[in-house]
C-alpha cells in the first residue's frame, strides 16, 4: 500500500486526466472534423458523412465529460481556477456542442425542407466548438491571461484546432467512405493538413518564448535530446501523410486508413509535447498538480474503481468499433 | 442583479432543462428493452415497429440529455467553486463513478442500439438495449446518491472546513436515498407512460389504424394505472422521511407558519413571507397533522420556529402542482384503462385528454424537484454549506450573458423537440404497413379505433 502515496496518486490522476483529454481530442476531434468539413452542396454526401460518425459521437463526447469530471474531482482547485478564467469561451464551446449534438438527431427526423437548417446548425456548431477549444488552449498556453497578444494568439490557436480537427475528420471520411465523397475528403485533407502544419510550427516557437520554464525543459539535457524526437516524429508524419494523400485512392482501397492513423500519431505527439512542457503545473505557472489534488482517500477510492471499470469501457468500445467496421455508405438508422 | 442570484437562476435553468430528458430516457430505455424482448420471443413485427418508432424518440431525447448534461459538469467549477472545495472529497468519487459506470456504458452501446440492428447478432442488439437502460438507471442511482446526501448528509467528518468521508456505505445509503431514488424512478416511469399514451393517442386520433400505437397505448395506460397510485404511496413515505430529517422543508410545503398541535391541511392559499401568514387559505382542520404524524393532534413545527427556513411560497405552490398533477394522473389512467379494457377502444374525449397529458410527467417532475431543491435552501448541503458561501467570484455581467444565451437556446430546443415528437408521430401515421404479420402468426382483428369498428 505504501506505493500509493498522495503524490503518486496525484500523478496517476493527472495521467488519467491527460489521457482523457487526448482521447477526447482524437475521438471527438474526428466527429467534429466531419462537421467542420460537411459538404453543404451535396445532400447525399452529408447523409453518408454523418452516418459514418452516427454510432460513435455520443461516446466520444463522454470523454470530455470524463476529462472535465476528473479535473473536477481530482483537482478541484485547478478545475475552478481554469474554468473561471475560461468562463466565456467555455460557454461558447457548450453552445457549439449543444447545437451540433441536437442537430445530429433533428436533421434525421424533421421535414425534408427543414433538414438543411439543422445541417448548417451541425456545421456551425462543430466549427464553434472546435474554435473555442483552440481558443482555450491558446489562452492556457499564454498563462490564462487576457492581453491583446494572448487574445491574438488564442484566435490563431482556435483556427489551428479547427484545421486539425478538419484534418482528422477528413481522414476519417477517407477511411469510412468511397468514390466521390472520398475524393472530396482527400482534397480537403490536404488543405487542412497544410494549415495544421503551420499552426503546430507556430506553437512550437511561441510556447518556449512565453513560458520560461517551458524553455528550460526543452533546452536542458538529457531530456532535451529525447524530447527533440517529438517534433521530429510529428513533422515526419506530415511529410509522409502528404505523400500518401497524393497517391490515394489505391486499388482495393488499400491504405485508406493510413492518413487517419498518422493524424492520431500527430495528435499524440503534440499532446505529449504540451504535457511535458507544463509538468508539474496544472494551472500554468500557478498551481502544481500536487497542490491541487484532493484528499488521498478520495483519490484512492476512485483509483480502485478506475482499475476495474476502464478495461471494461475499453472492451465495449472495441465491440462498438468492431460492429461498425468498414465503409459507412449503407449504414441504416433505426 | 448579483452573481449569487444569477448563478442560481442559471443553474436552475440548466438543471430544469436537463432533467426533462433523463427523466424520459431512464424509463423509455426499459420500455424499449421490453419491446425488444417481446419481439425476440414472438417475432411478431408489431413489437419491432413499436421499438423502431420509440427508439427514434429515445435517440433524440438522449442527445438532448447528453448535451445539456455536459453543461452541468462545467458549471460546478465555474459557478459553484465552494461546492467542490467543501465537499469535493465526497461528491468527487460519486460523480466519477457515475461517469465511469453509467455514462460510457449508455453512450457507447447506444450506437449499437440505434444503428446495429442489421449489423450485429440479435442477442447483442438486445443486450445493448438492456445495457443502455441499465446505464441510464445507474446514472440515476449515482446522481441521486449525491443529491440525497446533500439533503441528509451522514458518514463524514469536517476537518478544517472540508468534509472527509468516514463511512462510504452510510454516504451511499444515506437516510433519504431509498425514498428519493424510488420516487424519482417511478416519476420517470409515469412521465414515459403519459408521453407514450399521449403520442399514441395523437396517432390514433389522426386516423392511424395500425396495431403498434394501440399496443403501446395499452402498455403505457395499464402501467400508469398501476404505478400512479403506488407513486402517491411512495411519495407519502418520502414526505415522512423529510419530516424526520428536514422538518423546515415540510413546514414550507404545508405553509405552516406557526407550530400547531392539530395542524390543518391547506388546500390552497397565498403564502405571504412579509406578513408570515397565508391569504385566502382553504383548509381542512387537523388533516396535515393526521397525515404527517398519524395523530389528529400531532405537533407540526412551523417555519417561524426554525433558525433558517426555505422561501415558503415557491415550495408551497410547487408541492400543490406536483400533487395536483399526480392525482390527475391517477384519475385519467384509471378512467382510460377501464374503458380500454372493457371496450377495446377509447372515445375521442379520452384521446384528447391523453394528448393534453402528454407532458404532464414533466410538470410533476419539475414541480417535485423544486419542492425538494428549493426546500433545501438556504443550504446547498443541509446543515453543512450554505448556497451563498459556495458561489463564484466571476463578474455578474458574464453570468448574465451566458444565462441569456442558455435560456434562448433552451427555449428554441424545447419547441423543436416537442414539434419533432409530434412530427414523427404524424409521419408514422402516413407510413404504409407492409408486413403486418409473419406466416404462422394468428392475426387478431384490430377493433380498437372508431374507423375499424365501422368497417
Amino acid at each position: 500500500m505504501n506505493w500509493f502515496t498522495h503524490e503518486n496518486l496525484a500523478l496517476i490522476f493527472a495521467g488519467l486526466t491527460a489521457f482523457a483529454v487526448l482521447l477526447y481530442a482524437i475521438l471527438d476531434g474526428y466527429d467534429l472534423g466531419v462537421g467542420i468539413t460537411l459538404p453543404m452542396h451535396n445532400e447525399e454526401w452529408r447523409d453518408t458523412a454523418i452516418a459514418s460518425i452516427g454510432p460513435f459521437w455520443d461516446a466520444n463526447e463522454t470523454w470530455l465529460v470524463l476529462a472535465v469530471g476528473l479535473l473536477l474531482v481530482a483537482f478541484p482547485s485547478a478545475h475552478s481556477a481554469i474554468l473561471k478564467a475560461l468562463y466565456l469561451p467555455v460557454a461558447v464551446l457548450l453552445i457549439g456542442l449543444i447545437l451540433r449534438g441536437v442537430a445530429f438527431d433533428f436533421r434525421a427526423k424533421v421535414k425534408a425542407h427543414q433538414k438543411i437548417r439543422w445541417d448548417w446548425c451541425f456545421k456551425m456548431g462543430s466549427i464553434l466548438a472546435a474554435f473555442s477549444q483552440g481558443f482555450m488552449l491558446g489562452i492556457y498556453i499564454m498563462g490564462l491571461e487576457y492581453t491583446s497578444v494572448s487574445l491574438l494568439f488564442a484566435c490563431f490557436s482556435g483556427v489551428c484546432v479547427v484545421a486539425a480537427y478538419a484534418l482528422i475528420g477528413n481522414n476519417w471520411l477517407i477511411m469510412k467512405t468511397s468514390n466521390a465523397l472520398q475524393l472530396f475528403a482527400i482534397r480537403r485533407s490536404k488543405q487542412a493538413g497544410t494549415i495544421t502544419f503551420g499552426g503546430i510550427l507556430a506553437v512550437c516557437l511561441v510556447n518556449p518564448l512565453v513560458n520560461t520554464n517551458v524553455y528550460e525543459i526543452w533546452s536542458t539535457p538529457p531530456f532535451a535530446s529525447l524530447f527533440a524526437a517529438i517534433p521530429l516524429v510529428c513533422f515526419a508524419m506530415f511529410v509522409l501523410g502528404y505523400q500518401v494523400l497524393k497517391r490515394l485512392p489505391l486499388e482495393d482501397d488499400k491504405g485508406a486508413w493510413l492518413p487517419f492513423v498518422m493524424t492520431i500519431v500527430i495528435f499524440c505527439m503534440c499532446f505529449f509535447g504540451l504535457a511535458v512542457s507544463f509538468y508539474p503545473f496544472v494551472v500554468p505557472n500557478q498551481i502544481t498538480l500536487y497542490d491541487a489534488a484532493s484528499a488521498r482517500d478520495s483519490l484512492m477510492i476512485m483509483f480502485v474503481g478506475s482499475v476495474f471499470v476502464i478495461p471494461v469501457i475499453t472492451a465495449y468500445t472495441f465491440v462498438a468499433y468492431y460492429a461498425f467496421r468498414g465503409k459507412a455508405d449503407n449504414l441504416r438508422y433505426y | 442583479m448579483d452573481v449569487l442570484l444569477l448563478s442560481r437562476i442559471q443553474f436552475a435553468a440548466n438543471i430544469s432543462f436537463h432533467i426533462l430528458f433523463p427523466t424520459i430516457t431512464i424509463a423509455l430505455g426499459w420500455l424499449l428493452f421490453y419491446f425488444k424482448v417481446r419481439y425476440d420471443f414472438s417475432k411478431h413485427p408489431v413489437w419491432m415497429r413499436a421499438y423502431r418508432f420509440w427508439v427514434k424518440v429515445f435517440a433524440l431525447t438522449f442527445a438532448l440529455g447528453v448535451v445539456s448534461g455536459i453543461t452541468m459538469s462545467f458549471q460546478f467549477g465555474t459557478n459553484w467553486p465552494g461546492f467542490m472545495e467543501t465537499i469535493g472529497n465526497i461528491a468527487g468519487p460519486l460523480l466519477a463513478y457515475e461517469i465511469l459506470t453509467a455514462f460510457f456504458l449508455e453512450a457507447t452501446l447506444l450506437g449499437i442500439m440505434l444503428f446495429g440492428f442489421h449489423k450485429v447478432p440479435g442477442w447483442l442488439h438486445t443486450s445493448a438495449t438492456f445495457l443502455v437502460a441499465f446505464g441510464t438507471t445507474m446514472s440515476a442511482f449515482w446522481i441521486l446518491v449525491l443529491n440525497s446526501w446533500m439533503q441528509t448528509p451522514v458518514g463524514f467528518e469536517m476537518r478544517e472546513g472540508v468534509a472527509h468521508a468516514t463511512d462510504w456505505f452510510a454516504i451511499i445509503f444515506n437516510p433519504s436515498f431509498p425514498y428519493r431514488f424510488s420516487h424519482t424512478l417511478m416519476s420517470s416511469a409515469l412521465t414515459v407512460c403519459f408521453l407514450v399514451a399521449g403520442i399514441s393517442s395523437y396517432r390514433i386520433w389522426r386516423g392511424d389504424d395500425k396495431k403498434a400505437p394501440i399496443l403501446t397505448m395499452k402498455t403505457a395506460l395499464f402501467s400508469a394505472a398501476l404505478l400512479a397510485p403506488l407513486q402517491a404511496f411512495v411519495g407519502d413515505l418520502h414526505g415522512l422521511n423529510t419530516l424526520e430529517h428536514q422538518p423546515a422543508k415540510v413546514a414550507a410545503m404545508e405553509g405552516a407558519w406557526e407550530t400547531n398541535n392539530g395542524a390543518p391541511l391547506i388546500l390552497f392559499g397565498i403564502p405571504d413571507e412579509e406578513a408570515r401568514t397565508n391569504h385566502y387559505a382553504i383548509e381542512i382542520p387537523k388533516l396535515a397533522s393526521l397525515i404527517l404524524t398519524h395523530d389528529l393532534n400531532g405537533e407540526l413545527k412551523g417555519v417561524n420556529d426554525f433558525e433558517s427556513h426555505p422561501p415558503v411560497a415557491p415550495v408551497f405552490f410547487s408541492f400543490r402542482v406536483m400533487v395536483g398533477v399526480g392525482l390527475l394522473m391517477i384519475a385519467i389512467a384509471w378512467w382510460c384503462s377501464l374503458t380500454l379494457k372493457r371496450k377495446g377502444r377509447l372515445s375521442n374525449l379520452q384521446l384528447k385528454a391523453l394528448m393534453a397529458m402528454t407532458f404532464s410527467g414533466w410538470v410533476a417532475t419539475l414541480a417535485g424537484w423544486y419542492v425538494t431543491e428549493i426546500g433545501r435552501q438556504p443550504y446547498l448541503v443541509h446543515g453543512v454549506l450554505k448556497t451563498a458561501d459556495a458561489v463564484t467570484t466571476i463578474a455578474s455581467e458574464n453570468v448574465a450573458i451566458t444565462l441569456a444565451a442558455y435560456l434562448t437556446i433552451y427555449a428554441v430546443l424545447l419547441v423543436a423537440y416537442i414539434k419533432t415528437l409530434f412530427g414523427l408521430a404524424k409521419k408514422a401515421v402516413d407510413v404504409e404497413e407492409y408486413d403486418l404479420t409473419l406466416p404462422g402468426l394468428p392475426e387478431r382483428k384490430a377493433t380498437y379505433t372508431g374507423k375499424e369498428a365501422k368497417a
